[in-house]
């Protein structure tokens, strides 16, 4: 971590993500972390490397290989006044704690009327091009999105990362805190030093334009940045939203940038049928349709249970930014 | 009237005075009419659902006399009726839960006997088996996380939940951080219609204890008394910082698994019969009347009381108004939410 100025500090998002829980646990003695291999490894990424010794076994717990009952100690550790940040070391690995998150958290504030509440946060590393293969690559953000209770937030640039984590544990409900892995080294930027937050359900204009909406989130969101950058040297002008957080989702920035460019293309790594953006695409159909000047297009990862191990079934699931810059030329040329 | 030692010898009272006995009773009583309550209301087209415990009296009223109010936590399932009234719910509550009506704790959300209360200290729990385990040790280990002394967890389950993995879970969880916590097992021997036998090889649930590395007992839970004595070591153990325990009490299901359920399809009605000549709730009544505890003027006056109880408390919920539909929309998250932000 370099410090550039005063003010800010460069970081890559395992230094904002490991520098924010850190500052969490040293303010509130209410946070502790557990998960899998969080205490003496110090999390498979180095997240909370160093951590146990700092802040003891009682704050960082290093759980039996259990995913259900990570996710539901933490439920309970919440309903009875503790802030647990509740990590589960590959997103491919939440499934047996599905329950746990989708039939008890979301619901433990709703269930008892408001007597009980959930202030948990679920931190996980999701998502591909790293080899990851069939285990250790999936996205699986569409799952839980369809959830009332739930929160979930995508955050893809280091000082959103620090903003929205540190908003995420102030929670009084469960937000699930997803963390692209492939962003995680890759990824550096400056981000403000001192406590801040950023609201939940704010996107990002990442780059103003005027002939194509473009809405994204995760890795993607840097390659359609990337894409976006190259095509301004043919005079081609794309806005690019980084959507932050899922769920709730930035209706207004959406509906202002498409009421202005007129067209739509949404770019996620998941795959397409009933993900994030059949969603934006159903409330931009319902809200803005007369505003636009071309049918909403996805770009999206395939029907297909996952991306292989092998390189060509990892390249063939991932898009790229230049896959990418041709559907932006193909919707603005239309 | 103080107790006397019979013929048959002396009362093993586990230092339960007089009136914690009578306490007890008095609970079995309820509960059994509380149930049947539930059932006739079912009957009548009043409400939509019913669920019982009759075979559980003895074990859930032995069991929260070993419930310290105001600083102890349960985490109970859907057959616990007994355990909630005697931690200190009452009719009321009870059948503002049946009745799914507007002041009851969860606001007519839940079924039938999935009571909550903060108060009460009395954890939130869904229909999902062994989900709310997990939360009963989260909630132990926020105990031990603060420093808190004298404190302690009691959950409960059937034993159809011991098939479940966070079961498992739960169970190591508390053994590897010697949590405050208990885990008491009401085995009734039927998983809805599946027997015991076809739920597991071996039947004595109690012996899984020595697999997690903490102690495990056997009660017989028609026997309130052994119940307490048993809930009241190892939540002692517990609140004194000495582990978990996991606790089995025998018993028995005498009801169909709830209004919606025929239990002749899978069981015959010459088995429950002959069970029902264990029922615990005369069985105490004659154990407390010989010892002298009762008399028979006081359990006679005791069922009067218990039924007038059930009316006022029966009347008094169904004249309360429902949730209305904006009430719906109340307490997904903290304020007014919505999924798209504008």
């Amino acid at each position: 971590m370099a410090v550039v100025s005063a003010n800010t500090t460069v970081m890559n998002n395992v230094e904002a993500v490991r520098a924010t829980l850190y500052d969490a646990l040293k303010s509130d003695e209410r946070v502790c972390i557990l998960g899998e291999d969080v205490g003496a490894r110090g999390n498979v990424f180095l997240i909370t490397k160093d951590f146990v010794g700092e802040f003891g076994e009682r704050r960082i717990i290093d759980t039996p290989i259990a995913e259900a009952s990570i996710v539901g100690i933490a439920v309970g550790m919440a309903m009875e006044g503790l802030r647990p940040v509740a990590e589960i070391q590959f997103a491919d690995f939440i499934y047996p704690s599905f329950n746990q998150i989708v039939g008890e958290a979301a619901k433990i504030r709703y269930r008892s009327n408001g007597e009980y509440t959930c202030p948990m946060v679920i931190r996980t590393p999701y998502g591909g091009g790293v080899r990851g293969a069939l285990s250790h690559s999936v996205s699986i953000e569409a799952l839980f999105y369809h959830v009332p209770g739930l929160k979930i937030v995508a955050p893809s640039f280091p000082a959103d990362v620090k903003g929205l984590l540190n908003t995420a544990i102030d929670d009084p409900d469960p937000v699930m805190f997803l963390e692209h892995k492939k962003t995680y080294r890759l990824i550096k930027g400056e981000v403000p030093n001192g406590h801040y937050t950023i609201p939940l359900g704010k996107a990002n204009v990442l780059k103003e334009g005027t002939q194509l909406s473009v809405v994204s989130y995760g890795l993607y969101v840097h390659w359609a940045l990337e894409a976006a950058r190259q095509l301004e040297g043919e005079g081609i002008s794309v806005e690019v939203i980084d959507l932050r957080s899922i769920r709730p989702m930035d209706k207004t920035a959406i509906l202002q940038s498409v009421e202005k460019t007129r067209k739509l293309l949404i770019i996620h790594e998941d795959n397409k049928f009933g993900g994030i953006g059949a969603e934006i695409s159903a409330m931009v159909a319902e809200e803005a349709l007369f505003h636009l000047d071309a049918p909403i297009r996805r770009l999206c990862g395939p029907d297909v249970p996952a991306m292989g191990y092998a390189l060509p079934l990892e390249e063939e699931f991932m898009s790229s930014p230049a896959e990418m810059a041709d559907a932006m030329r193909e919707m603005v040329k239309f | 009237m103080a107790s006397t030692d019979t013929a048959t010898g002396t009362l093993e009272r586990h230092g339960l005075s007089d009136d914690q006995l009578r306490a007890i009773f008095r609970n079995m009583l309820l509960q059994r009419q509380l149930d049947n309550r539930g059932f006739q209301l079912n009957r009548q087209g009043k409400v939509p659902f019913a669920l019982g415990s009759e075979g559980h009296e003895a074990l859930q009223a032995g069991a929260a006399m070993a419930f310290n109010r105001g600083s102890d936590i349960l985490a109970p399932y859907y057959r616990d009726l007994g355990l909630c009234l005697g931690i200190g719910l009452t009719a009321y509550e009870i059948m503002l839960s049946i009745f799914a009506r507007a002041p009851d704790h969860n606001g007519g959300r839940q079924f039938p006997n999935h009571y909550s209360s903060k108060a009460a200290g009395l954890m939130s729990f869904s229909s999902i088996l062994a989900a709310h385990l997990p939360h009963a040790v989260g909630a132990a280990y926020a105990i031990k996380y603060r420093g808190e002394k004298g404190r302690a967890v009691l959950a409960t389950c059937g034993d159809g939940t011991t098939s479940e993995g966070e079961w498992h879970e739960t169970m190591n969880f508390a053994a590897v951080h010697k949590l405050p916590f208990v885990m008491l097992v009401e085995n009734n021997e039927w998983a809805i219609s599946t027997p015991l036998e076809k739920q597991m090889a071996e039947p004595q649930i109690w012996k899984r204890a020595a697999g997690y590395g903490m102690p495990g007992r056997r009660f017989n839970g028609f026997d309130p008394i052994a119940t307490f004595a048993a809930v009241k070591e190892a939540m002692d153990r517990a609140r004194e910082g000495g582990g978990p325990t996991l606790i089995e009490g025998t018993c028995y299901r005498y009801l169909a698994h709830s209004t919606d359920d025929n239990d002749m399809t899978y069981r015959t009605r010459e088995v429950v019969m002959e069970r029902r000549k264990q029922d615990p709730v005369p069985a105490f009544e004659a154990l407390l009347v010989e010892h002298g505890v009762l008399t028979a003027q006081d359990v006679a006056q005791m069922r009067k009381d218990v039924l007038r109880d059930t009316n006022e408390a029966t009347d008094a919920a169904e004249a309360q108004p429902y949730p209305t539909p904006a009430d719906l929309y109340l307490h997904v998250h903290e304020g007014a939410w919505q999924p798209w932000q504008s």
